[in-house]
């Protein structure tokens, strides 16, 4: 196995807070690995570092051993990075269907249209094509920044919470999804609070706390490590 | 050295009016978020009431002060807080900064109307005559009390921020709103208070400085860009920074004032006079300040957007396209030529505002600069060796795209608000340093050749008016293609997330600039077309509001809005020229319409096509329609109806009836005999309209048109409507068929599901 993405002692300060101190973690090729830790853990600011959002403070990130750290967002989707919002980030008042088509236009696909449309069937958006984006319900509205985030053709997938919002049937089916992005070779990094999907679905979890990540393993060891049930998890469920 | 000294003074004193100014723009800007273009037209209508009262009634200075700075100020800002602006606090920054243009647009239409300029006693400084000495120069009593005050103000604020439970409360708003709300405080009082607080600010610096400059309405009204310049500086929240870039603005003035008096003094730069310089300081000083910004960081959580914007049909855009062309040719035919010469004019500014929609409409830029791009297409247009022939015009609208970008290049750093104010800056500096220039307009005018076409006289209204319809219908087409484009779509994208946009690699800078192009390539059209002598007071930055004001409420997602926008522009200006007596309200006239954007933030067009959207999908109401404007046509060619009688109808028929067309083929019984008889007698009253209205001059007609379709229109949908069944067929509303959509988001909102 080798790692698709390694972070190297990122750390992120916001004026007297360190949002992350000194985070070291990697993402294998073509897994699914899950990103837990309570509510300001810093993991959406850890993905903002993986986009070229936030330049990080110390640290490195690489893709595939290559550095990327002073290579401005625009240009990561280029390299393969995709990612969703957790405090949604569609294109409000354009259709479910033309917010990929311009996923899948700025990725210069060659076909996009029917990029986009494989896209909006795999989320089983089709029935909904032509809705504006902005009136669609939470759940439909997440499946669609993956659906978005996929028509780039992305090799790292960041999913931040996808699931929340979702019922049990449409996270039972988002599960399938990501098993399936997986085969694909498409490698997803996923932030979730449904403890029950990421033990399910992910090969690796690293879970972070107060921006230091304070295990790493498969779901089997966190749910047993102490550290973890006494920073997150609880009583093990 | 004596010289120095009192340049030092002048500036210090110029720097206190200034920090007064701007110290209420922070404080208003702070604590409700809004900032106030409008600010500086508050300390214009403080300055001409105080010369009211004080000057024209003869009232004593401190009962004149305190009724203007401790009543009239404070009222005006709870009265623009709690009415003009409650509404928007949802609203993007886009229509917050809309609704602020409008109140400026509305204050000078307001100050022009009550104090025409005419032969006025003049404004006389506090204990005026008499001076005092320092270091050896004689300074007036003015200039010493707005020092005094200045000292007074920062001091005084000082104290109320850190001191006072108000202003621990302000300041606890600005860290966070709703950390404070919980804790007691109350925004929404605290945010009146400072809109009260800050207007009283904006008179006293008013009115200090109209004693040092005299009662006019817009150099009054542009201290605000002084004011603007000194609060960027304290990047909008420090005010002892802003005090402090008040006071460098102030110096750098006085001091280039004494420089220009000099013999060493440059008196042309490369051939261009430097006399503007010293004007245009502040607008330097703010271009500079938002150059030197640091580049807008990409943030999340972008603003619920309440407008939206359709995709433009092709069926539709043509078959618009062609009965504004169409349409235009059957008009003209019978207009009078001076009544052809407003149409022309009113067209042109339609161009003007149609050239917002890819910029503020799809890509949601503001620009405060649609005239200035226009009055560089003119000059260029008029410099241009070929006389007006169609390769000069296309090498004008290709340079003015390249100047549109490039000017914006620098500017793109910026967002939203300080976006805005850049292109506001470089619409002033154009206008003091470029078309001030005497080489640029020769005496004050410049002469745009008429386009030259092979067989077409375009020195000639009506083929001019019909030239102008076909442009407008061509660059509509086309900005439809463009929507429909991927470009388009990057547009609207960038609008709703640049985030998200960015993540999936958009170039935003690129795309910007891009929309900034295109925008003033069109704009550049509004200039070069409008052949004639022009003068560079059509392509003032004061002009501009109202191109921007009334291309967002009529809908600037839309060219059909735009279009509107633009007739509406040009129906005002006819109305003011031909009836004088309403010329007053046509210029607060798109002031207050800007206000109502609280209520209908999608523009007044998108509601009339809403209107329009069955009937265009309903065969038989479209033949009908059509054949309606056919009918009437024929009547009026066989002289059985005016040409008057033919506009009131067609625009009873066109926009008071067809909308209705589709509803009334269902309806039955009693109520569709009423619809018809009503639709009879409107129809009646409008053919018959020159004998009905004989003695009533053209504003008059058009303003009883206006109250004819409406009470038409509204009275048909009226009795027809039946109660809407909810047409959502979402799952969430399963079951919820006895309610009405109002009672459904009454609910949501009731229980919070929608924010």
């Amino acid at each position: 196995m080798t790692a698709l993405l390694e972070v190297r002692s990122v750390a992120v300060r916001f004026g007297g807070v360190m949002a992350l101190s000194g985070v070291d973690l990697d993402v294998q090729k073509d897994s699914i690995t899950g990103l837990i830790g309570p509510n300001g853990a810093g993991k959406t600011t850890l993905f903002n570092v993986i986009c070229g959002i936030r330049q990080p403070t110390t640290g490195v990130v690489l893709l595939d051993n290559e550095e990327i750290n002073g290579v401005p967002t625009q240009k990561r989707s280029a390299m393969g990075i995709g990612r969703t919002f957790q405090r949604l980030e569609l294109f409000t008042t354009l259709s479910v269907f033309d917010n990929v088509l311009v996923a899948a236009e700025l990725a210069r696909v060659s076909n996009p249209h029917a990029v986009a449309r494989e896209q909006i069937e795999l989320l089983g958006l089709t029935d909904r094509a032509d809705t504006i984006a902005g009136e669609l319900p939470t759940g439909s509205a997440r499946l669609l920044e993956v659906a978005r985030a996929l028509a780039g053709r992305p090799r790292l997938l960041l999913l931040d919470e996808p699931a929340s919002g979702l019922d049990d049937v449409e996270t039972q089916q988002l599960g399938v999804l990501l098993q399936q992005l997986k085969s694909l070779g498409i490698t997803v990094l996923l932030v979730e609070h449904d403890m029950s999907l990421i033990m399910k679905v992910c090969d690796q979890i690293h879970v972070l706390d107060l921006g230091n990540v304070i295990a790493s393993g498969t779901p089997d060891q966190i749910q047993h490590d102490p550290s973890v049930i006494d920073a997150y998890l609880g009583a093990v469920r | 050295m004596q010289q120095l000294v009192a340049y030092t003074v002048i500036g210090l004193t110029t720097g206190a009016i200034y920090a007064l100014a701007s110290s209420g723009l922070v404080v208003t800007y702070v604590t409700s978020g809004v900032f106030n273009i409008a600010h500086g037209a508050i300390g214009m209508i403080a300055a001409f009431s105080y010369w009211q009262v004080r000057f024209e009634w003869g009232w004593p200075a401190p009962v004149a002060l305190f009724a203007i700075l401790g009543v009239l100020c404070p009222a005006l800002g709870l009265v623009i807080d709690r009415v003009a602006l409650r509404g928007l606090a949802q609203a993007t920054e886009v229509t917050r900064l809309t609704a602020t243009v409008a109140l400026m647009a509305a204050f000078i239409g307001i100050a022009t109307w009550i104090w025409p300029p005419e032969n006025r006693q003049p404004f006389r400084g506090f204990f005026d005559g008499n001076n005092v000495s320092v270091l050896g120069v004689n300074v007036g009593w003015n200039k010493i009390i707005a020092l005094i005050a200045a000292v007074v103000v920062a001091g005084g604020l000082r104290i109320l921020l850190y001191k006072t439970r108000l202003g621990i409360q302000m300041r606890a708003v600005v860290d966070d709103r709703s950390l404070a709300e919980l804790n007691g405080a109350r925004p929404a009082r605290i945010a009146s208070a400072s809109w009260a607080l800050g207007a009283s600010l904006a008179g006293l610096a008013g009115i200090l400085l109209a004693a040092e400059v005299q009662l006019n309405v817009v150099p009054l009204t542009l201290l605000v860009i002084n004011a603007y310049a000194a609060a960027i500086f304290g990047r909008l929240k420090s005010l002892p920074l802003t005090f402090l870039g008040a006071m460098a603005l102030g110096l750098t003035e006085a001091y280039l004032l004494w420089g220009q008096g000099q013999s060493w003094f440059p008196e042309t730069i490369g051939g261009f006079s430097t006399s503007g310089l010293r004007q245009a300081t502040p607008t330097i000083f703010l271009f500079l300040l938002l150059m030197l910004l640091p580049q807008a960081k990409l943030r999340a959580g972008a603003a619920r957007v309440r407008e939206r914007s359709a995709i433009p049909q092709w069926n539709t855009a043509i078959l618009g396209a062609a009965v504004l062309v169409i349409g235009s040719i059957a008009v003209t035919g019978m207009m009078t030529r001076s009544n052809t010469i407003y149409l022309i004019q009113a067209l042109i500014m339609a161009l003007a505002v149609v050239s917002l929609v890819p910029l503020t409409g799809y890509a949601g830029l503001v620009s405060l600069a649609p005239l200035t791009f226009a009055g560089i297409g003119a000059v260029l247009m008029s410099k241009m060796p070929g006389d007006g022939n169609v390769v000069s015009l296309i090498a004008v609208v290709v340079v003015v795209a390249l100047i549109g970008a490039v000017v914006a290049l620098p500017a793109l750093r910026l967002e939203g608000i300080y976006l805005a104010l850049a292109t506001g800056a470089f619409a002033l500096l154009v206008s003091i340093l470029v078309f001030n220039q005497g080489k640029i307009f020769s005496n004050g005018v410049a002469e745009v050749p008429p386009l030259r076409l092979p067989g077409v006289d375009l020195s000639q209204p009506r083929p001019k008016a019909i030239f102008l319809s076909v442009a407008f219908a061509v660059v509509g087409l086309l900005l439809v293609a463009l929507r429909r484009s991927s470009l388009g779509r990057q547009f609207v994208a960038m609008k709703d997330s640049p985030l998200a946009g960015a993540t999936l690699g958009m170039n935003l800078v690129r795309t910007k600039a891009l929309a900034f192009a295109m925008s003033a390539a069109i704009a550049s059209l509004a200039g070069a077309l409008d052949a004639g002598k022009v003068a560079p007071d059509n392509y003032t930055f004061d002009r501009s509001l109202p191109i921007l004001l009334l291309a967002i409420v009529s809908g600037v997602g839309s060219i059909g809005g735009a279009f509107f926008g633009g007739m509406l522009l040009g129906s005002n200006t006819v109305l003011a020229s031909i009836v004088p007596s309403v010329s007053n309200i046509t210029q607060v006239m798109p002031g207050l319409i800007g206000l109502s954007m609280g209520r209908n933030p999608n523009g007044t067009a998108s509601q009339i096509a809403t209107g329009f959207r069955p009937v265009t999908s309903h065969p038989q109401s479209l033949l009908t329609a059509l054949s309606g404007i056919g009918a009437l046509w024929l009547l009026t060619s066989v002289d059985i109806i005016s040409h008057w009688g033919f506009f009131a109808a067609l625009v009873i028929w066109g926009l008071g009836i067809v909308p209705n067309l589709p509803a009334l083929a269902v309806t039955s019984g009693r109520s569709r005999a009423l619809c018809l008889l009503i639709a009879a007698v409107g129809m009646g009253i409008a053919a018959f309209f020159d004998d009905i209205f004989e003695a009533v001059p053209t504003g008059g007609r058009l303003l009883a048109i206006i109250v004819l379709f409406v009470v038409v229109g509204n009275a048909i949908r009226r009795i027809h409507t039946p109660v809407a069944p909810t047409s959502k067929s979402s799952p969430d509303l399963m079951g919820l068929t006895g309610f009405t959509p109002e009672e459904l988001s009454q609910s949501d909102r009731a229980i919070k599901v929608v924010p």
